[in-house]
């Protein structure tokens, strides 16, 4: 393999060289780092990593190749979206050559077909170390150019990623809004397993005069104060007595609707591992989690109880309404990847939307 | 948390032995560790003497005693422990918990199992059971029916579908067992196991699929985690203790992943564990398919493996987990701010690679499958798979450099080699890849996943590429970079590059390490610590990677650093008593304020766990890595006494480097390792040793035989593998050893020692300083001379040795210590007959028996060893041997049972895989103990004999006229029958195996008619050896007691005559010392 040189720059003017693989090009982001030892594709197309530089702590990336896009009732099977979502990759060693049965193609071709680079050779837990300490900072990869400083928090990322018409999957007894701040396909699959109708909307569309008996906000990227059309719209559907579900994004959204306050995390939770624990129990779940931003649950109000907390740094994993049957959580009961040990909180909203069913028959 | 027991009993694993190692020490230990900090009160009962769990301050009370439901029971009486935990002492610990739950033992007095109830074990060890309990919550378990007839057989493979295996039931070394693809050939295979066995199994064949571990853990209030997950490299159909391993898992999905993350989480809660357990997945490589295996409802050598491949904690959180915690409740002690309720997320792979040692067997093949037969392992940690597969070669010892640029090992048929696999497969793997045969090729004969086999073809393809290299200087940073991070040592470079000579290696290699370190490429150090550096970690658990810019580690100024180098992967010879003596010395050195910095790379291993000391490198034991961390830490001194022989043999090279060691000088280890040196050093010293002679001629070789008569033991000086020592008896046999075996020449001399026969053997444990002998242990074999002494069975203090022995062996030792100015730790075997003491050898090392004297004296060898070597002065000094009230006999743990074919005699070679050591009031008492610890059982009925040489018989005659007499039938082949009827010893005469007449020996055993099996080779020549070879596997196959050592035999008869198991003196460790008038 013929090696092409590119060095990955930080906005703290470290720059650390390596090879290029995916495509060969310069690009700018947001640097993060993923601790989940496997899940790729997944984490790939995750419309959250929008505008981020995913660093892989895990060394060996690529392994599997990656599966065919084929698409299933308008989903794509095996991905989180219908595209590439990482502006670029930092791994420490990369193989061209992969091995597995649904594999199609390699990690490299895939991105390239994006016209995503990435970069491997890199010292990824040297870097990880780093951004632990002085937080999630720009950065850039650089092949023959150099380019701007791209900061995607400053951005309304959710516009980018968000459905563009209303779309129907499904056919079940339920019909659930689905407000896409930039969803993962598995939380659709996770909704049309359990007997529901999903209506994914844009994240700005006003869906109060729809027809529907639960409510679901999604997960998405960047900043959630950016989306104001959102959180307006979600206000006013807070009003009503259906049920509302949300998560990661949709958690922040739902908080900064209900008058509570959300801050940037020094460097997020980005892993298949984060443990949380259901408040009041002695119950603590392992979750897949990917965010940078997290709810002040000092902020919420005498309506909201913290429902999840996290059980190694006590940041608010989940907030639950005390008279509503609205509850949300940060982390992804979807999993895709990461473990599914939370996909039980589908099966909770399906049982509010029965329950409000039938009070309101 | 208030713990609401108060003492708890802990069962250990006994002796090491095959499929039952020292992850069991690491288990215990961590148990006990827990409970201390709770502080509930620790009794532990483990005959394993060389452990560290039965060290002091382990566990508040430790009994060496047999693992058996008899004892266990009588400690309990006396104890009254109000809690007991069955899943840290292996199957050994399992099995005899769940006998004394049936039994209703542990109901009627209160103790409470701790962790996983009894009930759930007992259906994850039922393969029916567990069939069924999984098939209540569809989770797949191999298909599988049995059958009576053709037709059954056919029928089931309808319903089954092909490929199928035909296993026969009931018969021993799986006769009649075969794997089949279609009905005619299940046809052929069916009839040919019906002749074997009325019954037959029909099983669906997974041959091929993937192999995958997940080792979970649940409280009680069903929080599950899984901690690792691993990937078998070699696919199913070899036992995952003889595969190599890597974790996490390489190819397999994300969707596969959680799949069987789930179902291993569905499995734990079904059935409800609480603690830890290991399940063991076969995944369809084509599919998602899969099928659970196995469920292992305890600590295991894979938790182990995977507890030092996160850092997680395993076995201590176990514990936790039993006495009632939850997950949530604890911290995860390696980053001591997170919770232990998480997965850990690692940054790096490991590779665990087998340790085998089949060389060391006579008969035994060399193929790998469903029976484990490796006796250690390693686990090398890289960032990248050719990295950690490089390291982990070099690890297993056994002469390897890597994957590649090792002496030739020219397989005969290569594709045989990679189709029946055998201990050396990853290298015909290695070869086929240097022929140029394809990855895809490599797959289809091994199975082994692509892309295991294309990091493989990178290695060689780099190989390739520096054979065309003419001298290092000529790569450039990059490439050597890149060479270093496939894994590559200075060795294999130099190798590679140079081609050199055996003198000219070592200059080579010292030209690519000053070439690679003016290129400024050197390996850093990276943490081990469970969170992928999301989170801050306090816990110096390191490995070494060239895939990487910076070190997680400053090396410490303070000048008080001490590097002890570990004892490497267990094998015959070096095991868990070198782990307690590095321990030893590691607890020590901090204890005196000083730094204590490990180096080992075995996960059976305590002193592998990061909280032994101060820093732990989890890395290799090579010249290249040790200098490396050296350089790194900058310590004072480094100690190579501790940890047997590996670290032994880098003294000199580590002292010619300019590095401080500890303790006696490398030029006097120099002069007790070189046999020329230290025989003319005895000469010199006036010391008496066995004539020897290194010889390059067949003339030469039967000229000095003339002159010290047969037998003589013959070692040759180079062997490609293992070791080919032979005692031989006479000149046709001398000749075809020497011409066929050895193929002696001047290149390849032998070296020709004089065995004396009859004699005492003698072990020499002593601590020096500045040359002079400050304390010393004196052990005796039981057994003739001629047993290695690592099979031996041990007596200390001794109770047959004259006065004038011990005189004259202590004076030998202070003129050797003197001469050497030994300071530390040293051995001797010696070989006394009428008092005429003659050295056989000398090690300026800690040795296989210093746990043993130590526990037997109460007071810690290793220690003091360690106080001189600082120079410092131990406080006190250990009481004089003759001066205790008991006896300490060390016995050997033989693995015969699951090396088939292999000869179960014992001779030159070691062939046990670990031991026991019992205290007893007197020899028989201790004697007793300690044998009914390594499997042997009190016969209540009959015997079977034959005594071999005249010598031999006699020792048996009063022993054997005892057994007579308490009322045991002696069948006696006909030598012996005729011998001991003319001593008035009554027997019924038996038939040899090749003899039509009735009884035969073999039906006696086979009818298991025989509770012991005593047969003693006339010599130990290959023909005689030949000659009873059936009796002798026939015994161990059916599982009989078997002792091929008269003396050993005779001592054994008497003591069960003259001792009555309800009489055994039960005190425990502490008591043995209290108790004294």
């Amino acid at each position: 393999m013929n090696k092409q040189k590119v060095k990955l720059v930080l906005a703290d003017g470290s720059e650390y060289s390596g090879y290029s693989f995916g495509y060969f090009c310069s690009t700018a982001g947001e640097a993060v780092f993923n601790t989940a030892m496997n899940g790729y594709p997944e984490s790939l197309t995750d419309p959250s990593y929008r505008g981020q530089i995913l660093i892989a702590t895990f060394p060996l990336v690529g392994n599997y190749g990656v599966p065919e896009g084929i698409t299933e009732g308008n989903l794509h099977r095996f991905w989180e979206s219908d595209r590439v979502q990482i502006s670029g990759l930092v791994v420490s060693v990369y193989n061209e050559d992969f091995s597995h049965w649904n594999a199609a193609k390699s990690l490299g071709d895939w991105l390239a077909e994006y016209r995503i680079p990435a970069i491997a050779g890199i010292d990824t837990r040297a870097l990880t170390r780093k951004i632990r300490e002085k937080g999630s900072m720009l950065a850039k990869i650089l092949a023959l150019n150099d380019v701007e400083w791209h900061d995607p928090n400053s951005e309304n990322l959710v516009a980018q990623v968000t459905v563009v018409q209303k779309e129907i999957y499904g056919n079940g007894e339920y019909r659930v809004v689905l407000v896409d701040c930039g969803v993962k396909n598995n939380i659709i699959r996770c909704l049309t397993q359990r007997n529901t109708t999903v209506v994914r909307v844009p994240y700005d569309y006003d869906y109060t005069d729809e027809d529907y008996d639960g409510l679901f906000i999604s997960n998405g990227p960047g900043n959630p104060k950016m989306n104001t059309a959102t959180i307006a719209v979600l206000q006013k559907a807070m009003k009503s007595n259906r049920p509302i579900m949300g998560i990661c994004l949709g958690n922040q959204l739902l908080a900064l609707a209900s008058g509570a306050d959300t801050y940037k995390l020094p460097f997020g939770h980005r892993s298949h591992n984060q443990p949380v624990i259901l408040k009041g129990t002695n119950r603590c779940f392992i979750t897949s989690q990917n965010h940078g931003f997290a709810i002040d649950s000092s902020t919420l109000s005498d309506d909201w109880d913290v429902l999840f907390e996290n059980a190694n740094d006590g940041t608010c994993e989940g907030i639950r309404h005390k008279s509503k049957p609205i509850f949300a959580v940060q982390f992804h009961p979807e999993a895709s990847g990461g473990p599914n040990d939370t996909e039980f909180l589908f099966d909770e909203f399906l049982q509010l939307m029965v329950k409000h069913k039938q009070i309101n028959k | 948390m208030n713990s609401k027991y108060h003492k708890v009993l802990v069962l250990g694993s006994g002796a090491l032995k095959i499929g039952e190692a020292g992850e069991f020490d690491y288990s215990g230990s961590q148990a006990l560790k827990a409970l201390r900090e709770e502080g509930v009160k620790s009794i532990l009962i483990n005959p394993n003497i060389a452990t560290v769990q039965t060290s002091w301050g382990v566990a508040d009370r430790v009994y060496f005693l047999p693992v058996t439901p008899y004892f266990v029971e009588r400690v309990v009486e006396k104890e009254r422990p109000d809690g007991i935990f069955l899943s840290f002492g292996g199957q050994t610990a399992l099995n005899c918990g769940i006998e004394l739950f049936k039994t209703g033992f542990l109901a009627k007095h209160n103790v409470q199992v701790l962790g996983t109830p009894v009930e759930t074990i007992i259906n994850t060890e039922d393969r029916e059971l567990f069939a069924r309990q999984l098939s209540q919550i569809n989770v797949s378990t191999p298909r599988s029916q049995s059958a009576r007839c053709l037709d059954d057989a056919l029928q089931a493979a309808e319903k089954i579908g092909f490929p199928l295996i035909v296993r026969s039931a009931f018969t021993l070394g799986g006769q009649g067992s075969g794997f089949c693809s279609n009905a005619e050939e299940l046809r052929e295979l069916s009839i040919n196991a019906f002749s074997y066995s009325p019954q037959i199994l029909v099983e669906e064949s997974l041959w091929g699929w993937k192999e995958v571990e997940y080792e979970v853990v649940r409280d009680r209030f069903d929080n599950c985690i899984t901690v690792c997950n691993m990937e078998n490299l070699d696919p199913l159909g070899i036992h995952t203790g003889e595969s190599i391993v890597v974790a996490p898992s390489q190819t397999l999905t994300n969707a596969e992943y959680h799949k069987l993350r789930s179902l291993s989480i569905k499995i734990i809660r079904h059935l409800g564990i609480i603690g830890e357990c290991n399940v063991q997945f076969a995944l369809d490589p084509k599919s998602e398919d899969y099928r659970v295996i196995e469920v292992n409802a305890r600590l295991s050598r894979s938790s182990a493996l995977a507890s030092k491949a996160t850092g997680y904690p395993l076995a201590f959180i176990a514990a936790k987990l039993g006495l009632g915690y939850g997950l949530h409740q604890l911290k995860n002690p390696v980053t001591a701010i997170t919770t232990a309720c998480f997965e850990p997320a690692m940054d790096y792979i490991v590779v665990k690679i087998p340790r085998w040692d089949l060389n060391k067997f006579s008969g035994v093949s060399h193929e790998i499958g469903s029976s484990m037969k490796s006796v250690g392992e390693i686990m090398a940690i890289g960032r990248s798979f050719e990295e950690a597969i490089q390291k982990g070669l070099r690890m297993v010892g056994q002469g390897m450099h890597g994957l590649v640029a090792n002496t030739k090992l020219n397989f005969p048929n290569l594709e045989e080699a990679l189709v029946h696999p055998t201990d050396m497969r990853i290298f015909a793997i290695a070869e086929a890849l240097e022929l140029g045969w394809t990855v895809e090729k490599v797959h289809e004969l091994t199975n082994i996943d692509r892309w295991f086999l294309g990091r493989m073809q990178g290695i060689i393809t780099l190989e390739k590429k520096l054979m065309q290299v003419a001298s290092v200087e000529m790569l450039d940073r990059e490439t050597l970079l890149e060479v270093k991070q496939f894994g590559f040592s200075d060795f294999q470079l130099a190798r590679l590059i140079y081609n050199p000579g055996p003198d000219d290696i070592e200059t080579r290699q010292q030209v690519v390490r000053y070439h690679r370190i003016q290129l400024g490429i050197v390996p850093v150090a990276k943490q081990i610590d469970t969170l992928a550096a999301e989170y801050p970690s306090e816990t110096d658990y390191l490995y070494l990677t060239y895939h990487g810019i910076e070190n997680d580690t400053s090396p410490n100024q303070s000048n008080r650093t001490i590097v002890v180098l570990g004892s490497g992967a267990y094998r015959i010879g070096s095991s868990v008593e070198f782990d307690w003596c590095t321990v030893s010395a590691a607890g020590k050195i901090r204890k005196l304020g000083y730094r204590a910095v490990m180096i080992n790379f075995n996960p059976e291993t305590v002193s592998t766990d990061y909280d032994m000391c101060d820093k732990l490198y989890f890395d290799e034991l090579t010249f290249e890595r040790v200098m490396d961390i050296i350089e790194l830490e900058k310590p004072i001194g480094v100690m190579v006494s501790m940890g047997g022989q590996i670290p032994n043999n880098l003294a000199m090279r580590l002292h010619n480097a300019g590095v401080k060691v500890l303790g006696t000088s490398p030029e006097s280890i120099d002069r007790a390792e070189d046999r020329q040196k230290f025989s003319e050093m005895l000469d010199m010293l006036h010391i008496d040793q066995p004539r020897w002679k290194q010889l390059s001629t067949l003339e030469e070789v039967e000229r000095f035989v003339d002159e010290v008569g047969f037998p003589v033991l013959i070692r040759p000086s180079y062997v490609l593998s293992g070791s080919a020592m032979n005692v031989v008896s006479n000149a046709d046999e001398l000749r075809h050893y020497l011409v066929l075996a050895a193929n002696v020449s001047k290149t390849h001399p032998v070296v020709v020692s004089e065995f004396i026969e009859g004699a005492k053997e003698i072990e020499f444990d002593a601590v020096a300083n500045n040359g002079e002998v400050m304390f010393d242990a004196i052990s005796e074999h039981i057994e003739f001379a001629g047993v290695h002494s690592g099979d031996a069975t041990l007596v200390f203090p001794p109770q047959k040795l004259y006065f004038e022995t011990i005189r004259r062996i202590r004076k030998i030792a202070r003129a050797i210590a003197k001469e050497l100015m030994i300071t530390g730790p040293f051995n001797m075997q010696l070989l006394a007959l009428n008092n005429e003491v003659k050295v056989i050898e000398c090690n300026l090392r800690a040795s296989r028996s210093f746990p043993f004297v130590s526990k037997v004296l109460g007071f810690n060898f290793v220690e003091a060893a360690t106080e001189y070597m600082l120079g410092r002065t131990p406080g006190y000094l250990p009481p004089s041997m003759f001066e205790l009230d008991h006896v300490g006999i060390k016995a050997s743990q033989f693995s015969f049972s699951r090396l088939s074919k292999a000869d179960p005699v014992l001779g030159v070679e070691m062939a046990s895989t670990g031991e026991v050591g019992c205290l007893g009031t007197d020899f028989d008492d201790a004697l007793l103990k300690s044998m009914l610890s390594v499997g042997y059982r009190v016969p209540q009925k009959s015997i079977l004999v034959s005594s071999g040489p005249l010598r031999s018989k006699l020792a048996l005659v009063e022993p054997l006229r005892l057994i007579e007499r308490c009322g045991i039938t002696i069948y006696a082949t006909r030598c012996t029958a005729k011998f001991l009827a003319e001593n008035d010893v009554n027997t019924i005469p038996v038939a040899w195996p090749d003899e039509d007449s009735q009884p035969s020996s073999i039906e006696l055993i086979g009818s298991k008619q025989v509770e012991l099996v005593i047969n003693i080779p006339k010599n130990l020549s290959r023909e005689e050896l030949n000659n009873d070879y059936d009796i002798r596997r026939a015994t161990v196959d059916y599982n009989i007691p078997l002792i091929t050592d008269a003396r050993l035999a005779a001592a054994f008869l008497m003591a069960i005559c003259n001792k009555n198991i309800n009489t055994l003196d039960l005190r425990s460790w502490d008591e043995f010392f209290e108790t004294k008038q």
